[in-house]
């Protein structure tokens, strides 16, 4: 029903000088905003006008792009509602981030065609035109339909299914033990839907990671290079950049010196951080600290660490070594074509399972080994990106979130020791949204339920 | 038969169950000259299955009864033998009452108060035929000839439409334990055009209480807490009588599986949907066949007898089986049995064929409640019988009907399932069917409907002011709450340790500090006194409103999503087959069904969104006419 508000990406898909994420719906506006620094709240700004500004992260403060963005207040839409269209710097990794701030902070992804939909829905177009393009509507719908249905039909299908199904047993039995309170069924007692919702809460974050791939296809994999200085850090960055076509280059931050480079590598977008640090070829740990150090390489999803074949291990490379041990990370032995001064064997040892490269960068060697090596480290196999529909994989990763927070709401209410019945509310809840990500969500299922699972009467 | 004139009425009622009662008391009361007729006066308000009324769901419906000025409630509250408020550990809106009938008492009493009702006659007489002239209702034919008119009518025909009973190989028509069927009555339905189902509901025995060894079975007693389901009653029945849990085993169920040939059933020849909800035993034994036990509650089935209802064992098998069933019950050896148990067959009529007043679409003034509806169920009968009451009276009052929605009551929840979806079972109310769970609770089905009653007359000018004043005195004291602090202080904590909780370390707003699960309004009243001394269910409602604010405003933004769709109303003679945007089966449904509003459009089965859409920018594009 039209009453929610929506967002999707209006540009096309892929590499373009510019994106454009729309919203639409009645809090199109005030969604916006919380998402949006400039010289004026979005809220106050007059309609028809594109306003120059910064999109943050309300949650973790930090900046993600520089934007230009078009108030649009209803009805003179092309939806009849408030609509607001950010401008991107393009490329599909910023674009993609902001879209999935907005919907973070409530909306919904649009389904295919909805925006046209919404135009004839209030009254835009007149009913001779909305007629034809219901029927095309209905199409397209029931092809995304179909396009997230096989999607979902593997392995992630299954899953959810069998997660419903212990979520429905449960809410089937806290439901037996309300409308039949003398029956002799099992007591759901608050600590079995502990147990549950936790399990429950388990699974939504392994199946979250397993779209973990898909989100590295979106937003980029955070890298860091460390090394000390002078062992090729920006040799190691100028041939990645160089290599490779770089998506987007020098989005400014609100912090000067953090400057983030996205290159693609075989298909996995790598979004370098900190690279300013690289340029100034300053040590990472000296420059920061180990503290600080220590945070930016937790935050990386990979890092590459770079050590001087040519000379021996010093304290430094030690410390980085035992830094990242947490790490995704790639041990690569520069300068191969000089004499080899590095005990090999030691910094092996160190690495555990960590891959260790020999590179001679400024002999432009190594450097495909080194691809194949951040490529296979995330992804099994072939790598086929055109079996990934972005669109589906984005509602779903949403609703499992939001699943998840309702499970992690409902195990609040243990703790906050809420009676069964309100946990259950947001048990159930979890239920509906999971079933959302299957196209399933049908209440008569759980009445269903409390008749197959117990017999009840009198 | 030669036919004579029995007189004018405004309102006719057919049937006196609990659907009919209802609807007769709330007709007269509203000050509709109401007729009601039943085919046999010593059945009024009878009890045909478990002498019980209340429990989850259907116990907030009596209240919602109540409110509205219903008799249920207050008639129970005379004539219970015990009262237990169910759920009492889990959160409020799933707390139930339910009382234990003397089923004979509840008859009498009832009777009484209909004798007694202004406006209001009472009449035995069967009704076979209904007067209907260009599709609206003009009266009522009886066996005996006599043509009674009237503006509207209400059937409530319960299980006696087109009955059946059946007993193992044995079967006849008849309506509950052998009173006289409705047979042709719901052959004149189905001639009007009416779509007709059989369903099928089933009794257990009844034994003698005094060959019963109670001390093999466990006691179930009522609570010592004095309760009623009226918020006008104030005596309290004090003398309360148990109930006995046991259970059955191995045994019994080896007899019925061997005796399974003979069970109805089984052999094909019982052709109603029976609910799933109320199985018969030997539905139970085989489905399931892995639970070494079931529960058996002996209940008392009145003060002045000793007959006891086996609630457990419903069942159709052929009464020497359970004769022998009864004996491998602990407690139950030696028991002899009074009245077999039986399953019943009988005719309603396919509910979407009602708008949501209950009014049938096919004949206006015509209304149905109860078992005709596709319900089961005391509770559920009564709940239709106010509304059809009510909106039959306002019919013949030329006044629009009142609807109940999904967020106000159970009523509603039931209506709107019945109209919209339809059954393929006997209906029960369950609290999973309520999506507004949190709102419809027991404790504050005044709160939600006395409004009401009092608008369309049913609410006495007394009982109005005295609501106010209570819903005044929980708004003012929920405001002093959440503008209170408690400051810290030695008094401060200790009482907080007595109560369980943990000390404070800083000053806190009373309102936060009543949300700890631990602490209740007494404490809370402790701390910072108030000036006025509320009465238990001022301090009951101020507590839970407080306490589950949170989850509380959750449902009500839900509530208030969903209104706009509530709020688009669309007309009853849309035609749905010539709008080509919808798919076919939606068209179908909807022509069926014809929603009043886009959020019941919504609801029907076989409609999606996006054929809601389609009916969004009909309404729109100003192609649907304006409804007020």
């Amino acid at each position: 029903m039209n009453i929610d508000t929506i967002a999707a990406i209006s540009t096309p898909m892929g590499e373009g000088a510019i994106g454009i994420v729309r919203v639409s719906g009645e809090d199109a506006i005030a969604v916006a905003d919380k998402i949006y620094k400039g010289k004026f709240p979005l809220t106050v700004l007059d309609s028809h006008t594109i306003n120059y500004g910064h999109i943050y992260d309300p949650q973790s403060g930090e900046t993600i792009e520089e934007v230009m963005v078009s108030v649009l207040r209803a009805p003179k839409t092309y939806t009849k509602e408030n609509m607001i269209e950010i401008n991107c710097h393009g490329g599909l990794v910023s674009v993609n981030r902001v879209l999935h701030l907005v919907l973070n902070q409530g909306t919904r992804l649009a389904e295919p065609g909805e925006f046209t939909k919404r135009a004839f829905l209030n009254g835009r177009i007149d009913l001779s035109q909305a007629e034809g393009v219901m029927d095309l509507i209905r199409a397209k719908t029931d092809r995304a339909m179909n396009v997230a249905m096989n999607q979902v039909e593997g392995k992630l299908s299954q899953r959810i299914q069998k997660l419903r199904q212990e979520l429905l047993e449960t809410v089937a039995n806290v439901e037996v033990n309300i409308d039949y309170p003398e029956y002799d069924a099992e007591e759901m007692t608050v600590t079995i839907l502990q147990e549950k919702g936790t399990f429950v809460q388990k699974e939504i974050e392994r199946l979250l990671q397993t779209a973990h791939q898909g989100k590295i296809l979106r937003e980029g994999l955070s890298t860091v290079i460390v090394g000390r200085p002078n062992v090729g850090k920006s040799s190691l960055l100028n041939s990645l950049v160089h290599e490779n076509k770089a998506i987007v280059t020098e989005i400014a931050g609100t912090t000067r010196d953090v400057i983030e480079e996205y290159v693609n590598v075989r298909g996995v977008p790598l979004r370098l951080l900190d690279t300013a640090g690289i340029r100034d070829t300053e040590d990472i740990v000296e420059k920061l600290g180990v503290e600080r150090s220590r945070k930016v390489l937790n935050e990386a999803e990979l890092v590459l660490l770079v050590l001087n074949q040519n000379e021996p291990l010093t304290d430094s490379d030690l410390e980085l070594l035992k830094l990242t041990e947490e790490n995704d990370s790639i041990i690569i032995v520069n300068k191969a074509d000089l004499e080899d001064r590095i005990d090999i064997e030691y910094v092996r040892k160190l690495a555990g399972n960590r891959p260790v490269l020999a590179t001679s960068l400024v002999r432009d060697e190594g450097v495909d080994e080194l691809e194949e090596a951040i490529r296979d480290l995330f992804f099994e196999g072939d790598l086929d990106t055109g079996d990934m529909s972005y669109v589906s994989n984005s509602r779903h990763i949403a609703l499992l979130h939001q699943a998840k927070q309702s499970v992690e709401e409902a195990l609040g209410a243990v703790d906050a020791d809420m009676p069964v019945d309100m946990i259950q509310i947001d048990i159930t809840r979890a239920w509906e949204l999971l079933g959302e990500v299957i196209g399933d969500s049908a209440q008569e299922s759980l009445i269903d339920q409390l008749f197959a699972q117990f017999c009840l009467g009198k | 038969m030669s036919s004579y004139n029995g007189g004018e009425f405004d309102v006719i009622v057919i049937g006196a169950g609990h659907a009919g009662v209802e609807a007769g008391l709330a007709s007269a009361r509203m000050g509709a000259n109401t007729l009601m007729l039943t085919l046999n006066l010593d059945a009024v308000a009878y009890m045909p299955c478990n002498p019980s009324v209340g429990g989850p769901a259907k116990g907030i419906v009596v209240r919602e009864i109540d409110a509205l000025g219903g008799e249920m409630g207050k008639n129970i509250d005379k004539t219970h033998v015990q009262m237990r408020m169910l759920n009492t550990g889990k959160g409020p809106a799933v707390r139930a009452l339910r009382a234990q009938a003397d089923k004979f008492a509840y008859q009498h009493e009832m009777k009484r108060t209909i004798e007694e009702t202004d406006n209001l006659l009472l009449r035995q007489g069967m009704v076979e035929e209904l007067i209907v002239e260009n599709g609206e209702i003009r009266g009522v034919v009886t066996q005996t000839g006599a043509r009674y008119s009237a503006k509207s009518v209400v059937v409530t025909t319960g299980t006696y439409l087109r009955g059946k009973v059946i007993l193992g190989d044995l079967s006849y028509d008849s309506g509950p334990n052998n009173m006289q069927p409705s047979v042709n009555l719901s052959y004149h339905l189905q001639e009007l055009g009416f779509e007709m189902v059989r369903f099928k509901t089933g009794t257990p025995p009844r034994v003698n209480g005094a060959t019963i060894d109670y001390t093999q079975t466990e006691i179930q007693p009522g609570d010592d807490v004095p309760r009623a389901f009226s918020y006008e009653t104030t005596k309290f029945i004090t003398d309360q009588l148990p109930c006995w849990l046991t259970y059955t085993n191995e045994t019994t169920h080896e007899l019925i599986n061997l005796n399974l040939s003979r069970s109805p059933m089984y052999s094909g020849m019982i052709e109603g949907t029976g609910p799933r909800y109320c199985p018969s035993i030997e539905d139970k034994v085989v489905r399931f066949n892995d639970k070494p036990r079931h529960q058996i509650f002996l209940e008392p089935e009145g003060r002045n007898t000793s007959e006891v209802y086996v609630q457990g064992l419903s069942t159709s098998l052929p009464e020497d089986v359970q004769h022998e069933i009864l004996k491998t019950v602990p407690g139950l050896q030696n028991v002899r049995m009074m009245r077999p148990g039986y399953a019943i067959e009988y005719d309603a009529i396919v509910p979407t064929q009602l708008w949501p007043s209950l009014e049938t679409k096919k004949i206006s003034g015509l209304f149905t409640a109860g078992q005709i509806n596709g319900t089961s169920g005391y509770e559920e009968a009564a709940g239709q019988g106010i509304m059809a009451g009510i909106n039959a009276a306002r019919k013949a009052q030329d006044r629009e009907a009142l609807i109940l929605n999904r967020s106000e009551a159970y009523i509603g929840v039931l209506i709107d399932d019945l109209v919209t979806k339809g059954t393929n079972e006997p209906y029960r109310l369950l609290t999973s069917r309520a999506e507004y769970r949190l709102l419809l609770r027991h404790d504050n089905a005044d709160l939600r409907l006395t409004e009401k009653g009092y608008e369309i007359g049913l609410i006495s000018r007394e009982r109005y002011d005295k609501f106010i004043s209570k819903k005044d005195k929980i708004a003012v004291e929920i405001e002093r709450l959440e503008n209170s602090f408690v400051k810290v202080s030695p008094e401060t904590n200790a009482v907080l340790e007595k109560a369980g909780s943990s000390p404070i370390k800083e000053a806190m707003n009373a309102a936060v500090l009543l949300k700890r699960p631990e602490l209740h309004y007494d404490a809370i009243n402790l701390l910072i006194p108030s000036e006025n001394d509320y009465e238990e269910d001022v301090k009951e409602q101020v507590e839970i409103q407080v306490k589950y604010k949170g989850y509380i405003s959750k449902q009500l933004d839900q509530v208030n999503r969903l209104k706009k769709m509530e709020n688009k109303k669309l007309p009853v003679d849309l035609d749905y087959l010539s709008i080509k945007g919808l798919a076919m089966e939606a068209r179908q449904k909807l022509s069926e069904v014809k929603p009043l509003s886009m959020a019941q459009a919504s609801r029907v089965s076989g409609v999606n969104p996006a054929d809601v859409s389609v009916l969004l920018v009909y309404m729109e594009q100003g192609k649907l006419k304006k409804v007020d």
